[in-house]
C-alpha cells in the first residue's frame, strides 16, 4: 500500500487521463461529427423524387471540395424526399443552381453535388433550391437494360418463328 | 444418474456464485458512496491499471488497426470499393475491436494482477488484519481498484481505437496507396456519434465495471493458499473475457451497437 505522495506517479495518472480524454473527444468530435467539416449555419433545402442511399451527414460538395453536409432527410407532403443541406454561409448560390445525388465509385458513399447557376440572384437562408436531379439507381438502370435486351431478342427470335421460350 | 446430479451441482454453484458477486458488487457500491472518498488509493490503481498498460493498449491497437488496414483493402479491392476502407475499420474498430480487445487485454494485464494481489492479502491474513482495526477491507483495498478499472477501461478503449485508426491509415494510405483524403471522409462520414461512438464508450465503461468486479471478488473470494491465489487468477482471466464477450453479445442485440 503506498500511501504517501507521489508527484511523479500522480503526473503521469494525469497525463493517461488527459490523453484518454482526448483519443475521445477526437473520436466524438471529428470521428462521430459532433462538430465536423466547415463552418455550417446556412441551411437550403432541396426536393428529390428518389435520394438512392443518401444519409444525415453526407458531404455536400461544389466541384469536388466540401462545403457542407446533409443534416436531414423528411418526406414531405407529397412524398418526396425533402433534404436539408446545411452549407458553409460563404458560399453563395444563384437561384437558377442545382443539386445531385451522386455516388463516389460504383458502389461508394452517397453524396450531394452542386452545380452552380449564373443568376443574379442567390439563394436565401432556408430557401429551396430550384433545380433537383435524382440518385441513379443501379439495379433499375440495369433491370431496363436487361429487359431492353430481352425484348429485342424476343421481337428477334419471333421472327425467326422459332418459338425458343425465354 | 451421476451425471445428472453433477449438472445439478454445477447449476447450483454458477447461480450462488453470481449472487455471491452481486452481493458483493453491493458492498463495493456502498463502499464508493461511504467516505471517507479514498483517492490517493484511487490514483495509485490509475497508475497500476491504466499508465502501465498504455504500452500493451497503444502496441495492439496500432498492430490490429495495421491488420485491418490489410485485410479490408485486399477484401475492398475485390468490388474496387478501396475509398470506403477508412469506414470499414473505423467501424469495426468503434463497434467492436476497439472495446472488447481493450477489455480482454486489460483484463489479462490488470485483472489478473489485481486479483493476485488481493489473494496474496487474503492469503497473508493483510485482510483480517484490516477487520482487526474495524477498517472495512472491501472499502480500503476493493472499491479503489474496482473503481479505478471502471474509469481506465473507456479511457483505455479510446486510445486503442485511435491507434488503430492510425494503424489502418500507415497501411492503407502509406502501403497499399489508398488516398488519404477519401480514408478519412469515408471515416468520418460513416461514423456517428450517437449510433457508434456513444455505444463505444458505453460498452468500456460497462467492461470496466465487470472486469473490476471480477477481479476483485475472486481475489476477495481466494483460498488463502498459493494454489488458491494461482487458481483465482486463472478464474479472472477466464471468468472475465467470457462475460465480456457474451455481454458485449447482450449489449449489441439488445440496443444494435
Amino acid at each position: 500500500m503506498s500511501m504517501t505522495r507521489a508527484p511523479v506517479r500522480d503526473f503521469l495518472v494525469g497525463c493517461f487521463v488527459l490523453v484518454g480524454l482526448a483519443a475521445m473527444a477526437y473520436l466524438s468530435i471529428r470521428v462521430g461529427g459532433l462538430a465536423s467539416g466547415p463552418p455550417g449555419g446556412f441551411k437550403v433545402y432541396a426536393t428529390f423524387d428518389e435520394i438512392g442511399g443518401l444519409k444525415p451527414r453526407a458531404p455536400v460538395v461544389v466541384s469536388g471540395v466540401k462545403v457542407g453536409q446533409v443534416t436531414a432527410i423528411v418526406l414531405d407532403p407529397r412524398y418526396r424526399a425533402r433534404v436539408e443541406l446545411d452549407l458553409d454561409p460563404a458560399v453563395v448560390l444563384p437561384v437558377d443552381t442545382s443539386a445531385s445525388i451522386v455516388t463516389s465509385g460504383v458502389l461508394g458513399d452517397r453524396y450531394v453535388q452542386i452545380q452552380l447557376g449564373g443568376d443574379p440572384e442567390v439563394v436565401k437562408n432556408g430557401e429551396d433550391l430550384g433545380f433537383t436531379e435524382s440518385a441513379v439507381i443501379l439495379e433499375r438502370l440495369i433491370g431496363k437494360f436487361i429487359h431492353n435486351v430481352g425484348v429485342d431478342k424476343g421481337e428477334k427470335t419471333d421472327q425467326k418463328d422459332t418459338g425458343e421460350g425465354e | 444418474m451421476s451425471a445428472v446430479r453433477d449438472l445439478g451441482a454445477l447449476t447450483l454453484r454458477f447461480v450462488d456464485d453470481l449472487g455471491r458477486l452481486a452481493v458483493f458488487g453491493g458492498q463495493v457500491l456502498r463502499a464508493a458512496v461511504v467516505p471517507p472518498v479514498r483517492l490517493r488509493a484511487f490514483v495509485d490503481e490509475m497508475y497500476k491499471l491504466g499508465v502501465l498498460s498504455i504500452v500493451i493498449i497503444t502496441v495492439c491497437g496500432l498492430a490490429v488497426g495495421m491488420v485491418l488496414g490489410l485485410q479490408g483493402y485486399n477484401t475492398l479491392a475485390r468490388f474496387g470499393a478501396t475509398n470506403s476502407l477508412g469506414a470499414v475499420v473505423g467501424l469495426s474498430l468503434i463497434r467492436e475491436l476497439g472495446p472488447v480487445l481493450t477489455a480482454l487485454l486489460a483484463i489479462g494485464r490488470a485483472g489478473s494482477a489485481t486479483t493476485a494481489e488481493i489473494g496474496t492479502m487474503v492469503a497473508t491474513e493483510q485482510l483480517d488484519g484490516l477487520r482487526m482495526m474495524s477498517i472495512d477491507p472491501v472499502h480500503f483495498i476493493v472499491m479503489p481498484r474496482a473503481a479505478a478499472m471502471m474509469v481506465v477501461m473507456p479511457l483505455l478503449s479510446a486510445l486503442f481505437i485511435v491507434m488503430g485508426l492510425f494503424g489502418g491509415y500507415l497501411v492503407g494510405v502509406g502501403l497499399m496507396g489508398v488516398d488519404g483524403g477519401a480514408y478519412l471522409s469515408s471515416l468520418e462520414s460513416s461514423v456517428d456519434f450517437n449510433d457508434d461512438v456513444l455505444g463505444s464508450l458505453v460498452k468500456g465503461l460497462v467492461f470496466g465495471v465487470l472486469a473490476g468486479l471480477v477481479a476483485t471478488y475472486r481475489g476477495y473470494t481466494s483460498a488463502p493458499t498459493s494454489a488458491g491465489v494461482s487458481a483465482a487468477t486463472t478464474s479472472t482471466v477466464v471468468v472475465g473475457s467470457v462475460t465480456v464477450l457474451l455481454v458485449d453479445y447482450i449489449i449489441t442485440a439488445l440496443w444494435g451497437v
